[in-house]
């Protein structure tokens, strides 16, 4: 599905505002827009928030103040809508161990009320893109954490969300599977679509995402391409490491 | 201090992991709990005793140790030998295919062998002890009454226990032989369901059919079995003997048990590692091929209703417990079928059965639909409203009650219209007041947790077992007759009212 169309006015998230507080601060006025077409890698240390604001964009914590906005559609006041052009997936592949994937894929089509027959041929689809084929009929409890995430992945893509929200999503990945899954995403933001991903890898992030966003205690610090951070953090031609790491240590000397 | 890598060192980190873990089960985690979960254990070791002394005939030492006693005493050890060898199944089950620390273990230059000799004699221990806990109430009032020969049905239990630990290592490691890695599992739970299930019924079946009783003991104590059975000093009767007191009789049961249990170790323990890392390869052996390619249209209602069935069909857990259910329920069937047409008052009893039965697999099926979720992620991300899901789920559960009890309500139903009637609006009301509760008390868990939810929330398994009680005492009442079934369904009312005032507040 081509998104283009809905990408020139509309941003495909906005958030404003967003306050999410647990024992502590966890989101702490934390402002964003992501555009359609568009790879937005978010960047933190441990306990930044980063979580927290992935799971209130979809639509699995509420937040205590602010708002957020996905194609136009306030996912605070109309969560099911929102929901229906959002796919999560997080970093622990939550699948059942007694479904097979094309089963998975089947409930997940059901639940975002896909059509029978388009879900069918986007399933196989995805499971000969991700390498699926041999396994499509076995139950999940036996696969490795590389299969799993990639029968996670094919659920959240099997409905055709316009925006996909990952919560590192490479973790305990090999590289091929690595490799296959930045295909996958890379072939949704051609097509018109969103993705929002938060990653320890920093390589990826600077590889893949057209922007990056640094948030520590749940603010955002820094965002922008590679080079507008390179720039902000006063490190030159350095690497998206030595930037965020100086743009981390000047927060927190701030 | 042991040497590590041990037998003796295994051990001692196997009974610490196992009783923490008891300790833990006891007191919900909670150490500040642990004075009052002791005290609670004296009071209800102090009501069992007491129950006991209630049971136990006065003049039970001094009775003469005839056939009939030694059938009766028979029966009793081959019922407690049989529950012993169901729960020794499930242990044994666990130690191939549940990993924990196994990787961890088998990782290391440990001998696997000791490993599973050590996890073997663990589980015999633990049932010896569990067994002993059980009898100890009774062992001990015989100790009070008759003296200090009955000191000797402890051992008896502990040798019970081995023989059993012996028994189900054999028959798993069979069954890993015969049938495989992949279907050992299932099947070992589903014969650790009836064999756990088997003797009562057969006892009970008996005494329906020839003597129209529902109790075990009417057939062990005819007369025509006790003309047919083996003289009183034949060798058979010994452990029923040493449970007696003799101490020839117990010195040989005691080194037979033993025996067996040694030899079980010794000619299985080499294989463990193999057995173990064939559970662990299982499930990729076996690709499932069906329907290719095709899906069904589907509302996100069903395709829930359809995945929660997708998945009890699948859980070898639940089908073993659910069979377990339905097989206790053979003898009142058995009843039923009997009084069809003589005593159609009678069928009255079966009411409570069912509706009891009822409560308590609606509450099994609720929490595995509603708290035991696997990718909760997935589906609170769906564009469908909370409130739908739960529905859904809902139904997937009263639907499966529903399959499970309409033919034993059509049976009733041609025997009696009236009570089948009742016992069906029974049901409908135990399983809705199950499901509410476990929606009342909904915590999210991991679905394999499913047999340690009892821990997780006491009170919802108390509330869901009074519940239970209290709508199979209102249908029971009901089907007689009686207008105190009204009283009856407004407790049953009233424990719903109570629960929901001492529920969490919804997340």
């Amino acid at each position: 599905m081509n998104f283009t169309s809905l990408s020139e006015r509309t941003p495909a998230l906005e958030i404003a505002g967003l306050h999410k507080r647990f024992d502590r601060p966890a989101v702490n006025g934390f402002d964003l827009a992501v555009r359609a077409g568009e790879f937005y890698a978010l960047l933190g240390p441990n306990g930044a928030g980063k979580t927290t604001i992935l799971r209130m964009v979809a639509g699995l914590l509420r937040p205590d103040a602010g708002a957020i906005r996905i194609f136009g559609v306030d996912a605070l006041a109309d969560p099911v809508a929102a929901k229906q052009v959002v796919a999560w997936v997080s970093d622990e592949p939550m699948i059942y161990d007694k479904l097979t994937p094309f089963e998975y894929l089947e409930f997940v089509a059901g639940l975002w009320g896909v059509d029978a027959a388009a879900a069918a041929a986007r399933a196989r689809d995805l499971i000969d893109w991700l390498g699926l084929t041999g396994h499509a009929h076995e139950r999940c409890e036996g696969f490795s954490k590389g299969m799993r995430q990639k029968v996670a992945l094919a659920g959240a893509l099997v409905h055709d969300p316009k925006l996909i929200v990952l919560d590192e999503p490479l973790t305990g990945l090999d590289a091929g599977s690595a490799r296959q899954v930045k295909e996958v995403l890379r072939a949704r933001v051609r097509a018109g679509g969103a993705v929002v991903m938060t990653t320890h890898i920093l390589e990826v992030a600077e590889r893949m995402a057209d922007r990056i966003g640094v948030i520590a205690a749940g603010r955002l610090i820094a965002h922008g391409t590679l080079e507008e951070l390179r720039e902000r953090a006063g490190s030159g031609q350095a690497s998206l490491e030595d930037a965020f790491l100086a743009l981390v240590a000047e927060e927190a000397a701030a | 201090m042991s040497a590590p890598g041990t037998i003796a060192w295994l051990a001692r980190h196997e009974l610490r992991l196992a009783w923490r873990d008891w300790r833990s089960m006891l007191t919900a985690g909670r150490r500040r709990h642990g004075r009052i979960i002791v005290a609670i254990l004296a009071i209800f070791a102090l009501f069992m005793h007491g129950v006991a002394f209630a049971m136990l005939p006065r003049q039970f030492a001094a009775r003469a140790i005839d056939k009939a006693t030694l059938l009766v005493v028979t029966g009793c050890m081959v019922l407690s030998f049989s529950l012993l060898l169901s729960q020794s199944l499930e242990s044994v089950t666990r130690a191939f295919y549940a990993r924990f620390d196994l990787d961890l273990i088998l990782s290391s230059p440990v001998l696997a062998r000791r490993v599973f000799t050590v996890r073997i004699a663990t589980v015999a221990l633990s049932l010896a002890a569990m067994a002993a806990l059980l009898a100890a109430p009774f062992i001990d009032v015989l100790l009070l009454r008759d003296g200090w020969r009955w000191l000797g049905a402890y051992a008896v239990v502990a040798a019970m226990g081995a023989a059993a630990a012996a028994c189900a290592v054999a028959v798993t490691v069979a069954l890993f032989r015969i049938i495989g890695a992949r279907r050992t599992r299932f099947v070992a739970q589903i014969i650790a369901a009836v064999i756990g299930a088997v003797f009562v019924i057969v006892l009970q079946a008996a005494a329906i059919m020839s003597y129209g009783t529902m109790s075990r003991f009417a057939i062990l104590q005819s007369d025509a079995v006790v003309t047919r059975a083996p003289e009183a000093d034949s060798v058979l009767w010994w452990p029923a003997r040493a449970v007696l007191g003799e101490p020839a009789a117990m010195a040989a049961v005691v080194a037979a048990s033993l025996v067996l249990l040694t030899l079980a170790i010794m000619a299985f323990a080499p294989r463990f590692g193999e057995h173990v890392v064939a559970a662990a390869g299982a499930s990729h052996a076996v690709a499932r091929r069906q329907r290719p390619g095709a899906m069904r249209p589907a509302s996100p209602a069903w395709a829930l209703r359809h995945k929660e069935w997708t998945l009890l069909l699948r859980d070898p857990w639940l089908a073993s417990q659910t069979l377990m259910q339905l097989l206790y329920l053979l003898p009142p069937a058995l009843m039923l079928w009997r009084s069809f047409a003589e005593d159609i008052a009678s069928l009255v009893l079966l009411v409570p059965v069912l509706v009891m039965a009822a409560g308590q697999l609606a509450g099994a099926l609720a929490w595995l639909a509603i708290s035991g979720e696997d990718a909760p992620d997935l589906v609170a991300t769906a564009p469908v409203p909370a409130g739908r899901i739960l529905r859904a789920k809902v139904e997937a559960v009263m639907g499966a009650v529903v399959i499970v009890f309409v033919p034993f309500l059509i049976a009733l139903a041609l025997a009696a219209p009236i009570t089948a009637l009742v016992a069906a609006l029974g049901i409908v009301a135990a399983g809705a007041a199950a499901t509410t509760i476990q929606l009342w008390f909904r915590a999210q868990a991991k679905r394999s947790h499913f047999r340690r939810r009892q821990t997780s929330s006491r009170l919802a398994t108390f509330a869901e077992a009074f519940s239970s009680i209290a709508w199979a005492g209102t249908a029971a009442l009901a089907a007689a007759g009686s207008w105190f079934a009204v009283v009856a369904g407004l407790i049953a009312l009233a424990i719903l009212a109570g629960v929901r005032l001492i529920s969490p507040a919804p997340a």
